[in-house]
């Protein structure tokens, strides 16, 4: 009996040194914060998709693909399609091309870099509507007569006194707009990957290759490109779901105009299902991305995995 | 094949100053060893005669022409690094292509030289294996067949066996060294090692604070210090030095002996041992313990499996040494001197 109840007390005592008992208490918090926050808006936004409800009320009837059926013939939601795609894939371009400079800028070192990456962090702790709205000064989108970008011009005398550049009032500038605040936004956080992926390669690596011969193109190509490719399909799977499904810059800087021509997904499904008051509607456009999405996740993730080097 | 000489050459960092004029000649073919503690700028040396690090003064010369200014790949030289920095994105036979690639060699040209290095070094059966595939030894061997297949004029290499497990190392020293004999390349290899230095170099330039102390064979270093940091340094367990008035007098431990095994026609110097602790290696004994004295020097005495004089912690005994294996050197400065009588 003493001893049986000596064990007891012992199993107590070690029972968060139980490996599955410890993780599955750690990782619950974060699992249904992740449950309750995402999964069910998630599973709402589904649901809602396959009836005709309306604002106002969630009792609706079912009408199957209904809602799908009619947004796919829709003029300015295939527009809102294809801007999203050339948003994502322009922006994560050139936020590519210009974070992997930024990084082999920053990975040497010279005084005052510190400094120099804090400044480079910077826009992405601001908060994205904070940021477009300062774009919107910067550029001028509600009120011409405040563009920064005009006031320099006028300055330096490139513009007349009388002349105005209305930047968001056309749609390709308006969209040009658009891509220079999303490259702005994501570019820190790449650089910010890719630096710790080039930091990662071990300078012994570097250094053989320089002995075996090679110069920097191909040791750029061969070598630092290749070992680092994991860690830029992280940057690139964040950077691609962070801008397909961004709102804020388009709702805050041009509101889809003009002419409807700038909307995204996300901001056309916040027109539709909240200010129209179509929900099903709106959710249809709304998950119209998630399957694509989900299978660029996976994709990446696997291409991450699969050229992990150590 | 070349002989490698630097002159006068000095690196600082800053402050640091990692090589502070260093004199070096590596003869056509030799095996020079650079010997000395983490941190004595013999890796920098290396990094320098590579060309991956320029230096702040002095010149390197390589086959009788000064490198300086003339980058890595123009020098004819191949390197091993520590970690092997294999490519691991690459398969075998890709890594061990990859100097010939980047010295823009015809494909079939490059398939036969990197076969023969293969063969040459017994790993054509990992050709197609990736660098986490290889074992330590299987790595070393690439890293190896990487260096040797473009033929360099001189081999670099950086501790290349500090990350083989022991029983391992002893067997890759040997056929390093078997192996740098047949192609005959002047190599200089770079470890804090001292059993490997002795074993591998034909001579070994030991450094300290970025200076080379001594540059001689294994058995100048060993038996002939010119300095007391040379005579720490080289050999385990390290040369006793105790001061006598302006000198310091120094013994190893294997020639620190009890008195009753000479024989009556050595030379010898008599010293009182009191044995504190003893150590049984297998083949040796370490008796640590003091000479009584004013301030109690700490001395260690080795004594083989052969001489079973019966002794025991915490006595003492009446130990000594031949008077030829005494060395002597400056208080001042710890710069070798000649004999003193005692």
């Amino acid at each position: 009996m003493e001893i049986a109840r000596k064990v007891h007390r012992v199993g107590w005592r070690y029972l968060l040194d139980r490996e599955r008992l410890l993780s599955t208490l750690l990782i619950s918090p974060a699992l249904g914060y992740i449950l309750l926050l995402i999964g069910v808006p998630l599973l709402l936004a589904i649901y809602l998709s396959f009836t005709n409800a309306i604002s106002g009320h969630l009792e609706a009837d079912f009408v199957g693909l209904k809602n799908f059926r009619t947004i796919v013939t829709d003029p300015i939601f295939l527009q809102a399609l294809k801007n999203t795609f050339i948003f994502t894939f322009v922006s994560q371009l050139i936020v590519l091309i210009l974070a992997k400079i930024l990084a082999l800028a920053l990975a040497k070192s010279f005084p005052g870099r510190p400094i120099l990456r804090f400044l480079i962090l910077l826009p992405w702790v601001a908060p994205i509507s904070l940021t477009t709205l300062a774009w919107d000064w910067v550029l001028g989108a509600s009120n011409s007569s405040l563009s920064v970008i005009n006031w320099t011009l006028r300055a330096v005398g490139l513009l007349g006194p009388t002349d105005w550049i209305y930047w968001t009032a056309f749609p390709e500038s308006a969209m040009a707009a658009i891509i220079l605040i999303h490259v702005w936004r994501m570019l820190p956080f790449a650089t910010i990957i890719i630096l710790a992926g080039l930091t990662s390669i071990p300078q012994e690596i570097h250094d053989a290759a320089t002995v075996d011969g090679a110069g920097w193109w191909r040791r750029l190509f061969e070598i630092t490109l290749p070992l680092m490719l994991p860690i830029v399909a992280v940057a690139v799977l964040f950077g691609v779901i962070f801008t397909a499904t961004d709102m804020t810059v388009v709702y805050i800087l041009t509101r889809g105009g003009p002419y409807n021509s700038t909307h995204v997904l996300a901001s056309l499904a916040w027109q539709r299902g909240i200010f129209g008051g179509q929900l099903g509607e709106g959710a249809a456009i709304a998950i119209f991305l998630l399957p694509l999405l989900i299978v660029v996740a996976i994709l990446m993730l696997r291409l991450a995995r699969r050229t992990e080097v150590t | 094949m070349a002989v490698v000489e630097t002159r006068g050459l000095k690196k600082y960092f800053g402050k640091v100053r990692a090589v502070d004029g260093v004199d070096l000649i590596a003869h056509d073919g030799e095996f020079l060893v650079l010997l000395g503690p983490s941190g004595c700028g013999k890796t920098t040396l290396m990094r320098m005669i590579a060309g991956l690090e320029p230096p702040t003064a002095g010149d390197i010369l390589i086959g009788g022409q000064v490198v300086n200014d003339l980058p890595p790949r123009a020098r004819r030289i191949a390197m091993v690094f520590q970690s092997y920095a294999l490519y691991p994105h690459k398969t075998a036979f890709d890594n061990i292509a990859f100097p010939l690639k980047a010295h823009g060699l015809k494909r079939d040209k490059i398939k036969e030289k990197v076969e023969w290095a293969a063969t040459l070094l017994g790993i054509t059966h990992l050709l197609d294996r990736k660098p986490r595939e290889l074992s330590g030894g299987e790595r070393q061997r690439v890293a190896l067949a990487r260096a040797i297949v473009r033929e360099p004029t001189v081999f670099l290499l950086d501790e290349p066996l500090s990350n083989l497990d022991a029983k391992l190392r002893h067997a890759a020293r040997d056929e390093l060294k078997r192996f740098q004999r047949s192609i005959g390349t002047t190599t200089i290899y770079v470890t804090h090692d001292q059993v490997e230095a002795m074993g591998l170099g034909d001579r070994i330039a030991v450094m300290h604070e970025g200076k080379v102390r001594q540059i001689g064979t294994p058995h100048e270093t060993y038996h002939e210090p010119a300095d007391t940091f040379v005579a720490t340094f080289v050999g385990t367990p390290p040369m006793n030095l105790i001061a006598r008035d302006r000198v310091i007098i120094g013994f190893r431990p294997e020639n620190f002996l009890p008195i009753e095994i000479y024989s009556a026609r050595d030379d010898l110097v008599k010293f009182h041992f009191h044995v504190r602790r003893i150590e049984h290696l297998g083949s040796d004994r370490l008796l640590y313990g003091s000479l009584p004295g004013k301030d109690d020097l700490s001395v260690i005495a080795k004594l083989p499996l052969t001489v079973s004089v019966n002794i025991q912690e915490g006595r003492r005994y009446e130990f000594a040494v031949r008077a030829e294996d005494l060395k002597f050197f400056e208080r001042e400065t710890g710069l070798r001197t000649e004999a003193q009588p005692l």
